[in-house]
C-alpha cells in the first residue's frame, strides 16, 4: 500500500514534463513563469497565515481546550480519537489555513510520523474548506437560497473526518 | 463567519488565560507568534513553487485539459439535468482535474466560470439550482492527488515518509465525495417524488 503512495508524486512529475516535451513546448521556461506565479501566491496567503497562527496559538496556548475536552468527555464519555485534533476537526471546513496552523502545531509538538501527524495530514488532505467555497461561488452569481447545499457539504466532510479517524487506524 | 471565528479564538484564549492566571504565556505567545507564521510560510514557499511551476508545464501543454476530456464521461452521469453540449460542463471537468492536481489557483476560475454557466440555465435565479448544488459538493470534498502543502510541512518537520499519507487521503476524499453525492442524489429523489405526489 506504501508503495502506492510513493510512486504517485515521481509519476505525475516525469508524466507532465514528459508530455510537455512532447508537445514541444519550453518546458524550461515554463516551469520558471509557473514557480513566479506560485511565489506571488505564496505571499499572497502570508497575512492570512498571521493572523490565523496568532490566533490559534493563543487559543491553544491558554489551555482552554483541555477545559473543553474534559466537558466533552464528562457528557459523551471518552471518545477514543485524540483531543488534540478536535479544533482542528471542526475547523477544517471553515477555514484551510486556520487547519493548517493546527497541522503545523501539531507537528512540531508530537511529529509528522506520529498517530495525531498521519491523522491531522489525511484530515487536511480529504477535506476542502466547504463554508468558504459554497460562500464564494454562490455568492459570486448571487444566489442567495442555498437549499441543501451546506448540509449535505459538511455532511461529506464528517465522512471524511471519520474516514480519516479509520484509515489512520488501519494504515499506521 | 472567519472573522467571528478569529475573534472568538483570540477572546476565549485570553480571557481563560486571564482566569486561570496563565498570563505569562499569553505574552511570550503574542510575542512570538509572529516569528512562527514566517517559519510555516518559509516551509510551504519552496515545494509550492516548485509544485505550481510543474504544473505550469501540465496547464500550457493541455495535460490539464486532456485530463479534464477523461472526468467528463464520468461527470455527465453525475449532472444529467446539465444539457450535453452545455460549457459548464467543461469548466466543471477543468476544475474537478485542477483541485485533483492540487492546483487551486487554476481551480477557483473554472470553477466560478461554471458556476456562471449553471446560472445562465437556472430557472430562479435566487435559488441554487439542483447542478449547482452537486458541483459543490463534489468541489467541497476536494478530491487532491497531490497534496502540496501537506507534503511540504510533513518534509520540513523531518518526516521519515512525507508522502506515505497520500493514499489514505485519496481513500478518505473518496469516501466523503460518494457520500455527499448520494446524499445530495436522496434528498433530489425525495423532492421529485413529493412534487408529483
Amino acid at each position: 500500500m506504501a508503495v502506492i503512495s510513493k510512486i504517485i508524486l515521481p509519476l505525475f512529475v516525469i508524466l507532465i514534463i514528459f508530455y510537455g516535451v512532447k508537445k514541444k513546448i519550453n518546458v524550461y521556461d515554463t516551469f520558471l513563469e509557473g514557480a513566479k506565479e506560485g511565489l506571488v501566491t505564496t505571499f499572497n496567503i502570508f497575512p492570512a497565515i498571521i493572523a490565523m497562527i496568532f490566533a490559534i496559538n493563543i487559543f491553544l496556548d491558554s489551555n482552554v481546550l483541555n477545559f473543553i475536552i474534559s466537558i466533552i468527555n464528562k457528557y459523551i464519555g471518552n471518545i477514543n480519537i485524540p483531543g488534540e485534533i478536535i479544533p482542528m476537526a471542526l475547523l477544517r471546513p471553515i477555514s484551510g489555513t486556520a487547519s493548517l496552523a493546527i497541522m503545523n502545531d501539531l507537528f512540531k509538538s508530537f511529529g509528522p510520523d506520529s498517530f495525531i501527524g498521519y491523522l491531522a495530514s489525511i484530515l487536511q488532505g480529504c477535506t476542502d474548506t466547504t463554508i468558504y467555497v459554497i460562500a464564494l461561488y454562490f455568492g459570486s452569481i448571487k444566489v442567495t437560497k442555498i437549499k441543501h447545499a451546506l448540509w449535505v457539504g459538511l455532511f461529506a466532510d464528517l465522512v471524511g473526518i471519520i474516514m480519516a479517524i479509520i484509515l489512520t487506524n488501519l494504515f499506521f | 463567519m472567519v472573522g467571528y471565528i478569529w475573534a472568538f479564538l483570540i477572546g476565549i484564549g485570553i480571557l481563560y488565560s486571564f482566569l486561570t492566571g496563565n498570563i505569562n504565556v499569553i505574552n511570550d505567545s503574542i510575542l512570538n507568534n509572529a516569528t512562527e507564521a514566517l517559519d510555516l510560510i518559509l516551509n510551504l514557499l519552496p515545494i509550492i513553487v516548485l509544485w505550481t511551476g510543474i504544473l505550469k508545464i501540465a496547464e500550457e501543454s493541455g495535460l490539464l485539459n486532456k485530463f479534464a476530456l477523461l472526468l467528463k464521461p464520468f461527470l455527465k452521469r453525475i449532472f444529467p439535468d446539465i444539457p450535453k453540449d452545455n460549457k459548464a460542463l467543461g469548466y466543471i471537468s477543468s476544475n474537478i482535474a485542477a483541485n485533483m492536481l492540487g492546483l487551486g489557483s487554476a481551480a477557483t476560475p473554472a470553477g466560478l466560470k461554471a458556476m456562471e454557466e449553471l446560472q445562465k440555465i437556472n430557472p430562479s435565479k435566487d435559488t441554487a439550482s439542483t447542478p449547482m448544488i452537486t458541483f459543490l459538493v463534489l468541489n467541497t470534498a476536494g478530491v487532491t492527488l497531490i497534496p502540496t502543502t501537506i507534503l511540504a510541512l510533513r518534509g520540513a518537520y523531518h518526516s521519515s515518509n512525507p508522502e506515505i499519507i497520500i493514499l489514505p487521503a485519496i481513500i478518505a476524499t473518496f469516501c466523503s465525495s460518494v457520500a455527499g453525492l448520494t446524499l445530495d442524489y436522496i434528498i433530489r429523489k425525495k423532492k421529485r417524488n413529493g412534487r408529483h405526489i
